[in-house]
């Protein structure tokens, strides 16, 4: 069968055992699922980026967090409703994410991480500094009764549920395709050899610039997608920290294969969860498995089953 | 404060923060011009030192000047001694590849810090200074009749803080005697120029890397022994260092000590500055942007060479 | 209802001796009658099963609340003793489910939701950051599972949270600071410089302290707001206008002392007029090197961390029971300070359960509304074991308790109690009525 069809089917297995998942697991484990759907989409986002245009950013949470907050404030402060506030989280991280890569992408490797992380932390700051209409770190909830689309409410974990995995699916279906058409795969050419891109006449900036919108903009659909879903926005998701998150989430997962940041986001939260049952050091286990991972599988979970097992993964 | 003081008091401010920031960055710098690879636990580093400077102080009790000279030996030293440590455990074996370095030394600031947690605590914990009186600075005022000085309430200084600038002078001076007149310090540089060919040379790269990383290990922890007595010792206090240490070493340019040290006294002082004319959020929002347009400008940084 | 018997003899290790059982339930029985809910529910075999009551604990063992995460657990385990050891809550004892919320609000969420999913708790408690509570009490509204925070935000009486969280246990900052200025105003200064951290802890109290302040004929010459994170202060005090009467000052996290010893050297010998309140040190001791310049400058505290001359039999139990001394520092260690003015917040809170549980008949998860509603209906607390920082007066529209707030005056490197305000001095008008939402 051509690889674009087994790459379907793959992806749409993965979404059928998620949905099977809901079935089978208990409720403890579905909300912590739906979670971390949510959240996957924050990490697809940034591997996009990261994973197959080789590009590092330390500044994501800005885009998660735009998205995050023109939901919330779109909710909180103008009382739009639930599916509009959706779109403007989206339409405001697209806007931020393509001010950022307009000018950040006159840099690249090292400088590009700083520039990125300056611009989070600047973003960081501005939601403090307008702490009159965003309630700075404290943030603010948005009540359950507003969080309902077309009659559902998206407060009950059923609903909920399905919700993270409708989002998930779309994002998760849509970068599948991506990257197999030749914008994605030229994406990786660019990764791996940007002067012979540049020579065979792609457009290096602009193929940089789209990533990053995308990329970006998918970041934001995770942050409205959380705010919506769990009914809070605050300025602790614009902190440094949620920047490093994606990267290790994409890391652990499997950076450049569509499923590992889903891997490695189920994977780090499990990781901390079980651990922080036995011992408040639970960030001492995390860091001694990411040392060890690094040492012994270093393209990711998701990277190890493609190098030995099967090559064609997406 | 008047507009003239105040600038003369917000300028020796800055300059504290800048000689700390370059004692740190100039450590970080050293590890990413010479090996290329990005310590993310580089902060973690700093803040073990400031630990270990607790630790050794509060059990010399007799006099804190005793206490406090044996932490600055002792401290550094025991810092760099673990970063080879990881340098053999972890970096050695992954051969240096920047993506995996990177998530390695996320994994070792973890440990790192939260090992501090368990055995240090949460608390924050003060260290004595040496010495530290405080000294109350003149102002030069135009007068009839010429020059005169006062004494503007609240401008003032203490001794110990002027002593960190003197030290951390003191300091970047001899390595930077090290690095350009020594024998170690060439083969330093050479490692750094082209590796390979230093290894055609016989130079033991892997020796070189492990050194240099205790070297960029114990600067930065030398540099948050002599800050703690000004702040406390702290196991998150490793964040914000690591940040501005990398702001610092990018906006200089990669590999370029010299570059470092400017840009850590450019940030450090304007940290000061820009505080005296906006309000502290809004300031600290204009300083990060700055950097930001500075990269995006001219992303090789001050010193560094562009890239193709 | 007052008990005038005599503290029993220190008896061995954990001793509680039937006394001073006795004692307890006595001044439970008098909390419970005076909150004039259903009485006499104690002891009496209902369903007699010995199935604990689960409470999950929400604690910030990591992140920058650290520091009071560990007395909070101490408090914690120690009144859980003491109420397991006089009988439990109806007969049956209380189990902690202890999480670590890394301080952090996303994290916080999901620990409520292991609390009601997985680890099935009747009740969650615990979380004293701001941020923590406002992202985590929406999930707890959404779980129906009921709240306790032991917070001193405002979150909890502002209306912004749900029916399902309550500050029974801890004033709130609202309260703290609106008592503070008439103190200020007589005793101190009219022209007052704030000093306070940017961000939402810090706003409240330049918001409430400025209104509060104008209100006694005071004016605020400058509102200094230092960003998070900050680690020197030193380059902000020439803000500080010159003819500055008094400095308020309530800055917090690992950089406070840095912030004391430099507001010292850069006032010298000069300085005016000081107050501050006792969250920057807590768990920090007052006798730090550089703290020299706090002697005369004036504190609020939640609870005099020092024992003063008059005290009660109910603080030197309380004491004894969570192991510090009359320093307010751990008895195994005196360089280990607590949190005093925070963590009795666990204590009483946990003490509100058990009466509100015990009026209730509270016999399982099915009866959270009504414990819920069983605590709405308490108002005041009497100063007892119970409540060993001082008398009570719960709103049960808000959901915000009141107290007595203390002012004390640094004295030779401790801290004297040196006013006591009343609890009228400390309400203010209610801006919302749980009790007429849904569950």
């Amino acid at each position: 069968m051509s690889s674009a069809l087994r790459n379907f089917i793959l992806h749409i297995l993965v979404l059928a055992v998620l949905v099977v998942l809901f079935f089978t697991v208990s409720e403890y484990h579905s909300g912590n699922l739906a979670r971390i759907m949510v959240l996957a989409v924050y990490a697809m986002g940034y591997n996009l980026l990261f994973g197959y245009k080789g590009l590092l950013s330390l500044g994501h949470a800005l885009f998660f967090a735009s998205g995050m907050y023109g939901l919330g404030l779109a909710m909180e402060h103008l009382g739009t409703s639930a599916a509009l506030a959706m779109l403007i989280g989206l339409v405001s991280a697209f806007v931020v994410s393509a001010v950022i890569g307009f000018l950040a992408l006159r840099t690249s490797g090292v400088a590009f991480m700083i520039v990125t992380l300056m611009f989070a932390q600047a973003g960081y700051l501005t939601i403090l500094l307008a702490g009159k209409y965003t309630r700075g770190d404290e943030g603010f909830g948005i009540p359950q009764a507003d969080r309902a689309i077309a009659g559902i409410d998206l407060s009950q974990s059923d609903n909920r549920y399905f919700a993270a995995l409708i989002l998930f699916a779309v994002c998760f279906l849509f970068i599948g395709w991506l990257v197999q058409t030749r914008f994605g795969k030229t994406l990786v050419a660019i990764r791996e050899n940007p002067e012979r891109a540049r020579m065979l006449g792609y457009d290096i900036q602009k193929h940089k610039l789209i990533a990053v919108i995308i990329s970006g903009t998918l970041a934001g659909a995770a942050g409205a997608g959380y705010a919506l879903l769990f009914g809070y926005a605050g300025a602790t998701f614009a902190t440094v920290q949620y920047s490093i998150y994606p990267l290790l989430w994409v890391l652990l997962g499997g950076a450049g294969t569509t499923i590992g940041p889903l891997i490695g986001t189920i994977f780090m939260t499990y990781l901390i969860d079980i651990s922080s049952e036995y011992t408040s050091a639970y960030m001492l286990i995390a860091g001694l498995a990411l040392i060890l991972l690094t040492l012994f599988a270093p393209h990711g979970l998701a990277g190890v089953v493609r190098k030995k097992l099967l090559p064609w993964l997406p | 404060m008047e507009f003239g003081p105040y600038l003369f008091f917000a300028s020796l401010e800055g300059a504290i923060t800048a000689a700390v920031l370059a004692l740190t960055a100039v450590g970080l710098s050293i590890v990413f011009g010479i090996m290329r690879v990005v310590n993310v636990a580089h902060g973690e580093f700093y803040m073990l030192g400031a630990v270990i400077a607790w630790w050794i102080t509060s059990m010399i009790s007799a006099h804190p000047a005793l206490g406090f000279v044996a932490a600055l030996i002792i401290a550094p030293i025991t810092v760099g001694l673990l970063a080879i440590v990881c340098d053999y455990l972890v970096l050695r074996r992954i051969n240096y590849d920047p993506e995996r370095t990177i998530v390695a030394t996320i994994g070792l600031l973890y440990v790192l810090q939260q090992t501090t947690l368990m055995t240090f605590g949460p608390e924050p914990r003060p260290v004595e200074a040496p010495f530290n009186k405080r000294i109350a600075l003149p102002w030069f005022e135009f007068k009839e009749g010429g020059f005169a000085l006062t004494w503007p309430w609240g401008l003032s200084t203490t001794t110990y803080k002027l002593a960190v600038i003197a030290a951390a002078v003191f300091i970047l001076l001899l390595l930077w005697l090290v690095m350009s007149r020594t024998r170690v310090g060439l083969i330093m540089r050479a490692t750094q120029l082209d590796s390979e060919m230093a290894q055609a040379h016989g130079i033991p790269v892997n020796k070189v890397y492990a050194l240099v990383f205790g070297l960029g290990a114990g600067l930065a922890a030398l540099g948050a022994v002599l800050v703690v007595p000004i702040q406390q010792a702290h196991y998150l206090m490793g964040g914000d260092p690591l940040l501005l240490s990398f702001i610092v070493v990018i906006i200089g340019g990669l590999g370029s000590v010299a570059g470092t040290i400017v840009a850590a006294v450019l940030i450090g002082m304007s940290d000061g500055i820009i505080s005296v004319f906006f309000t502290p959020t809004l300031a600290k929002i204009i300083a990060t942007l700055l950097v930001a347009f500075v990269l995006v400008f001219r992303p090789q940084g001050l010193f560094g060479k562009p890239e193709l | 209802m007052t008990d005038s018997t005599k503290t029993p003899p220190k008896s061995a290790a954990s001793g509680m001796s039937r006394r001073s059982a006795l004692k307890g339930i006595a001044a439970g029985a008098g909390v419970v009658a005076a909150s004039g809910t259903l009485p006499g529910l104690l002891g009496h075999a209902q369903a007699q099963s010995a199935e604990p009551i689960r409470i999950g604990f929400q604690v910030h063992r990591t992140g920058i609340g650290a520091a009071y995460g560990r007395w909070y657990d101490r408090t914690t385990e120690a009144v859980v003793k003491r109420i397991n050891e006089e009988g439990g809550i109806n007969g049956r004892p209380i189990e902690i489910v202890a999480e670590d919320d890394g301080t952090d609000p996303k994290r916080g969420a999901e620990v409520v939701e292991k609390f009601a999913n997985q680890h099935k708790c009747d009740l969650a408690f615990g979380t004293l950051f701001s941020h923590v509570v406002f992202g985590s009490a929406p999930r707890a509204g959404e779980l129906k599972i009921p709240y306790f925070v032991v917070s001193e935000g405002h979150h909890v009486a502002s209306g912004k949270l749900n029916r399902y969280t309550l500050q029974p246990g801890i004033t709130d900052v609202k309260s703290q600071v609106q008592a503070m200025a008439p103190f200020i105003a007589e005793n101190l200064g009219k022209k007052v410089t704030m000093i306070y951290p940017d961000f939402a802890f810090g706003h409240d109290h330049r918001d409430y302290f400025t209104s509060a302040f104008e209100n006694q004929g005071g004016t605020i010459l400058e509102k200094i707001a230092i960003p998070p994170t900050e680690s020197s202060f030193t380059k902000y005090f020439p803000k500080i206008p010159r003819d500055t009467e008094v400095i308020y000052h309530v800055m917090v996290g690992p950089a406070v002392l840095t912030f004391v010893k430099e507001l010292g050297e850069f006032f010298g010998p000069s300085k005016p007029e000081i107050f501050g309140f006792i969250d920057s040190l807590e768990a920090v001791d007052m006798a730090s090197p550089g703290l020299e310049f706090l002697d005369g400058t004036y504190f609020w505290e939640g609870m005099p961390r020092y024992a003063q001359s008059d005290q009660t039999e109910f603080d030197k139990i309380y004491r004894e029971a969570v192991g510090v001394d009359e320093n307010g520092a751990s008895v195994s260690d005196s360089k280990d300070v607590s949190t005093f003015a925070h963590m009795f917040g666990c204590w009483e809170t946990l003490y509100i359960v058990k009466a509100g549980m015990e009026a209730s008949g509270y016999k399982g998860p099915e009866d959270r509304q009504k414990l819920i509603e069983a605590v709405e209906a308490m108002s005041d607390m009497p100063h007892s074991i119970e409540h060993p920082q001082g008398a009570k007066k719960f709103n049960g529209k808000t959901h915000q308790t009141f107290g007595h707030q203390y002012i004390s005056k640094v004295t030779d490197g401790k801290l004297a109690l040196a006013h006591t305000t009343s609890i009228e001095d400390t309400l203010y008008a209610d801006e919302v009525d749980y009790t007429k939402q849904a569950f």
